[in-house]
This record gives C-alpha cells, structure tokens and sequence, in this order.
C-alpha cells in the first residue's frame, strides 16, 4: 500500500504528515532553517517511495527538487479542516505570516476566502515580536495574557506602531501581563473583523500555529460569538490537507 | 527574436531633453530583461505583436523623435493621466497626446522626498518621473492637463506645476444635468488651452475628423477585445494589457492600422483553432484600477499560475474604448456637447452612484466568457476599494468567483498574491 505525505513549508516551522490506508503514521515539526528545502528533503528521504504534495510559501521552491505537487494552504487547510470537522464551513488559519478565513459550502468546496494583505497584523509574527518586546516566551506571553485581571487596549495593529505603543505602554508602568493581554485582544479583534467579513453563524474551526493558544482561543471565541473547534493538533492541519489531496489524487 | 530585443538608447536625445542621463542609461537594458522574461518567453505570439514590440524597443527613442518633430513643427504636445482628458481637441490641433508614466516602482522614492508616503503607487511614480528626470515623455511635453478624479491627484497638481506647466480640468463628481454644464465650460477651457499653443482655432472640419481618427482607434480596440474573448484566447491577456497601454503614447492612425492588422491575425487564429492556451484554462476578467506601463505585475502573476486574463476593465482597458462619439454633428457647439456625452460614459468610481459600472462588469464578464473576477485596486484608491463591496455583493449573489486584491508597484508582496491567485484558480477549478 502506498503511503501518501502532507508536506507544509511554512515561514516558521515544516510539517509533514504521512498516511496509510487513510490512518496517520507520523507527524513531524521542524524549524525552516536558512534553505527550508534542504529541511524537507531530509524529512522526505525516509520515505523515497510515498507521494508527496507540497504546500505553504516554500511549495514552489520544493517542486524545483523534488517530483512533487502542490496545492495552496488556502485549499490544503480546507481539506485538513473538513476530515476532521465534516461539518465545518468557515475556516480560520493563523500562521507564522499570514491568516486566512475560508469559507466552504455544505460539500466542502472553497466558496471565497480571505487573506491579510502585505501586513503581519493578526498574525504569529505580530504577537512574537510583542512577546519579545515584553520580555516573554511565545508560550509565557499567553499565560501571561490569561493570568491579568485588567484590559487595556491597543489601538495600533501596525506591527512596528504597536510595538512603541507597547513600549509606551510599559513606561507608563502597566503590568506586563496587562499588555500581554491587550496584544491578544487586538489581534482577536483583528481576527474576528476579518471572519465578520465572509460571515460566521456556526462553528468556526480554528488552524495554524497561532491556534496553539489557549487564550487566543478563548478571546476569538468571545469576540466572534460562535462556537470555536480547535483541534489537538492545529499545526499540522496544512500538511494534512497535502496528503489527503495526495490520496485523491493517486488513489 | 528574443535574442534580438533591444530597449534603444540615445543618450544624446535625452540630454537635449534635460533627462538625468546617468540614472536614466540603466533604464533600457533593465527594461529589455523584464520585456523578455514576461513578454518574449510567451508560447504561440501572434507574428503581428512585433509591431508592438518594436513600440517598446522605442519608446525612449524613436517615438520620442517623432514627437519632437511634431512639437517643433508648434503643435502642442499635451501629458494627461486620465482617460477623462479628451484627446479629440489635441489631435484636431495636430498635436500629440501622450498618457503619461506612472506605473514603476523606480521613481517612487524620488516622489516620496516630498509626498506623503501613503498614497496612491501611481501618482506618486508619475511625480517622481518628472522631479527625478527619467521619463522623455515628461521631458517633452508643452503641459500637463490633469483633473480631479481623485485627491491625490488634484493636490499633487499643485506641487507639480512648480516643474512643469500643469493645468486642471475640474470633473465633476455626479452625472446631473447641472453637472453636464459645467463639463461642457470645462471642455471648452481645454479646447481654448490646446488652441492656445498653436495659436490657431481649430474649426469644425479639424475636431471632425479628430472624432472620426479617434473613433477608429476605440473601435480598432473594441474589435481586438471581442476577438480576445474567444474560447480558447487566440492572444495573451499580457499581450493585450501591453497593447492597451501602447493605445496612450502611440501616433493614433498608424496605431488603428496595426491592431486592425492583428486582428486579422486573431481572426484567422480563430478560425485554425490556434490559441495560447487550452480551453480548459482558468479566464479570470480584471476589474479596477488602472495598469500604466509598465506596470505588468498582475496580469504576470495570473497567467504565471496557470489562469489567462481574458478582459480588463480598467482605465487602460475597456474603460477607454467601450464609447464611441456621435459622428453627425453640424457645429462645433454641437461636437463638443458629443463629445461631452461620450466622455461622461465613463463609469469611474470617482462618481456618485456609479452603478452602471457594477452593471458594464457584470455585461463584460458575460461578454468575455470568463470564469471569476479578481478586482485589482492600487494601495489608497479609497473610491476603487469602496466600490469593491458593491462589486463583491453583486458577484456573490451571483454565484461569480470574485476576489478583490490591493497591492501597488513593488515586489515584496508577489508570494503572497500567486498564493491568493493560485487559491482562487483552485475555487474555480472546485
């Protein structure tokens, strides 16, 4: 039997999953490092015999070395998100770069979609370099941000304004975790405009690696007013769109 | 041919125009590169694109010389930025307009040492082109006619004037009957400026037969548009933005020749079978802003993922050609109220309501058979990016595949946009 691999180079962080007889096998994360394919190749080595498509900003660059497809992570998260939830309809994927709404009809199909223009507002990178800025871990910002009693808000989701906002902030001696809170809530709010756009009134499954998060969870649920479905492991849900349209496509 | 491609040089020429030569002479050879990698690599040209080529392997040089000819001979030589400008009243003097530069990155910095940066990629290359001295059209021109389309324009007008005479025809933002008057005075004030450089009225005869030279030119193009529209496209949707933005530096007549001539080619094209691409190709029509030369970054971008643009409705595409102006007038009153009319057609998102457009995209997206729309908007074009919402919501209920896209002239979001263009490619596939 086959096995069918996922691969997602991302701007962060690679994926990979890989399936067989519809079940998966294994999971990987890595860092992308300076040349992301070289990263992949290595990853793909281990199985010289499976199919692979690729997706994610390094997929061109992957089928110039490798007999590959590729697909967008616009199309491989929908089908990620769909196996998981075959309900779902509208899609939400943070990743390092950018974020994406998708919306689907009652069959599954991309029905429109939403990307953030040239801006890192609302997305991993915005809330890493706040996190930075204040002296956190990517994971002790979100705990921070959990832990504070008070809102304050921030009024700049440019990334390079937000960050004198925040330095400001800090010199005016508001409690770390207070504007590690605030940080959140903007991008949650960033976040929900964006989905308000194509509309939400069901369910909303969140993907990508911001969906990591506990308390970006939490606050884009309460900003969006819908139920929010997150899976165990929303890092992946790109490398696994890649394999299942690699099942399709060689079944 | 690609091989023998060249953007012609003539450092001479453009010293006498008071270019920056220096920084101009890279110009040429980086102009070639791009020509070739996004234009000459195309599969299956139509042979009668050579002319157009040939346009671009001149357009520092040879055009400019026979503009100067013209310019010498004292008939006026008039920049514009807008379709709105009538071109009617310059040709019927014997002069020359000419669309001005405004779609490179290269010249935003210079424009930016005195503009605010958050405006519009176009005005703000166009003003840079002139304070940085690299563009021989702006080095050429007797005076610029702008208009007050937008709010960068009308106040970047002012600043403008310190380098080169710049005049201001007010366009009115309604379609009203009071508005029509007051257009109709602004024409006239154009026509009496034109007139004003020759120094000689042009008279009924003369505006005539610019309409009639004018008209042959729109239809020329109103041809090549719906033979473009054929399914399998017999030409690219590059090719077609090129020769669109050839429309606005090009001596007119000569010009109708040649895209008449191409479409004979198409013609035949069709009638063989032979396309650029297959049948099953993703048509995507581009709405929106407009694309000045040489700004080819979106069009490359779609037919670099496997789509073909298969209509522009843009400023430098449908918007310029879709009108024709009545022929049967009997005094030159009566011309220019023709001409009025026609001009007031165009359906630019500076008016209110402008719902006619929704509707004329709508018309084109049937008439080209194309399959989604992408709605390109430059960076700050707040009246374009607005009516986006109405665009959207007309497509949507429509079950038409439509997606908007702001971006301006630099490269630096391109991955982000072949991974919008490529998604949306895919939403039409299904």
């Amino acid at each position: 039997m086959t096995m069918q691999i996922g691969i997602d180079l991302g701007s962060r962080t690679i994926k990979t999953v890989a399936l067989k007889g519809g079940s998966m096998l294994s999971r990987t994360v890595v860092e992308s490092g300076f040349e992301p394919h070289h990263q992949a190749l290595k990853l793909l080595a281990r199985h010289p015999k499976a199919r692979v498509v690729a997706t994610g900003y390094g997929r061109h660059l992957m089928q110039q070395h490798a007999e590959l497809d590729v697909i967008t992570e616009i199309k491989a998260h929908a089908l990620g998100a769909r196996h998981l939830f075959p309900e779902c309809r509208t899609i939400l994927d943070v990743g390092g770069q950018d974020c994406k709404v998708i919306q689907l009809n009652a069959s599954g199909r991309i029905m429109s979609f939403q990307m953030n223009d040239k801006c890192a507002a609302g997305t991993g990178r915005f809330l890493e370099m706040m996190a930075v800025t204040l002296g956190f871990g990517l994971e002790a910002f979100g705990q921070a941000a959990a832990k504070a009693e008070v809102e304050t808000s921030i009024n700049s989701m440019c990334a390079v304004f937000a960050e004198s906002e925040v330095i400001s902030l800090k010199n005016r001696g508001v409690p770390p975790e207070e504007i590690a809170r605030s940080v959140h809530l903007a991008v949650a709010s960033r976040l929900s405009a964006m989905v308000a756009k194509i509309g939400c009134d069901d369910h909303l499954v969140f993907t990508g690696g911001v969906a990591n998060s506990p308390i970006m969870a939490q606050l884009l649920e309460r900003a969006l007013g819908v139920p929010l479905l997150v899976p165990a492991d929303p890092s992946i849900i790109g490398a696994l769109g890649a394999a299942l349209h690699a099942k399709t496509k060689y079944a | 041919m690609s091989g023998d491609f060249q953007v012609k040089s003539d450092p001479e020429l453009w010293e006498k125009l008071g270019m920056d030569v220096p920084r101009f002479s890279g110009m040429p050879t980086m102009l070639t590169n791009a020509y070739k990698c996004m234009f000459l690599a195309q599969r299956g040209r139509p042979a009668a694109m050579a002319y157009f080529d040939g346009m671009i392997e001149n357009i520092h040089t040879g055009r400019i010389e026979e503009i100067l000819a013209v310019k010498e001979s004292g008939k006026p030589v008039i920049g514009t930025f807008c379709v709105y400008v009538p071109e009617e009243l310059i040709v019927a003097a014997g002069g020359v307009c000419i669309g001005l530069c405004g779609g490179a990155q290269g010249s935003i910095a210079d424009a930016e040492k005195i503009l605010p940066r958050n405006i519009c990629p176009m005005v703000k290359s166009a003003f840079g082109f002139k304070i940085g001295k690299i563009c021989p059209y702006f080095q050429t021109v007797d005076l610029v006619y702008g208009e007050t389309t937008c709010d960068a324009k009308k106040k970047t007008w002012e600043l403008l004037d310190r380098y080169v005479p710049t005049h201001v025809m007010e366009i009115p933002q309604m379609k009203r009957e009071r508005d029509k008057k007051l257009w109709m005075e602004e024409v006239k004030d154009f026509k009496t400026a034109v007139d004003k450089i020759s120094g000689i009225e042009t008279d009924f005869h003369a505006v005539a037969a610019a309409i009639e030279t004018i008209n042959a030119k729109r239809a020329a193009l109103q041809r090549l548009n719906s033979l473009r529209h054929h399914t399998p496209s017999p030409i690219s949707g590059k090719d077609m933005l090129l020769i669109e933005q050839i429309a606005f530096y090009d001596e007119p007549v000569r010009y109708a020749k040649m895209v008449h001539e191409l479409c004979d080619e198409l013609a035949q094209r069709v009638r063989d079978g032979i396309a650029v691409a297959p049948a099953s190709t993703p048509r995507i029509l581009v709405s929106g802003t407009p694309m000045a030369l040489p700004n080819w970054k979106m069009h490359h971008i779609i037919e670099s993922s496997g789509a073909i643009v298969v209509n522009e409705e843009s400023c430098i595409g449908t918007r310029y050609y879709k009108d024709l102006i009545d022929e049967g007038s009997v005094s030159v009153d009566q011309q220019l109220e023709r001409l009025t009319e026609r001009y007031m057609k165009i359906d630019c998102s500076c008016f209110t309501p402008n719902d006619e457009r929704i509707d004329q995209v709508l018309k084109e997206y049937g008439d080209s058979g194309a399959e989604g729309i992408i709605d390109y908007c430059l960076q700050f074009c707040h009246t374009y990016n607005i009516e986006a919402v109405k665009l959207r919501e007309a497509c949507e209920s429509r079950g038409i595949p439509f997606m908007s896209i702001e971006t301006d002239y630099s490269p630096d979001d391109a991955g982000q946009l072949q991974t919008r263009v490529e998604a949306f490619i895919e939403q039409i596939r299904g």
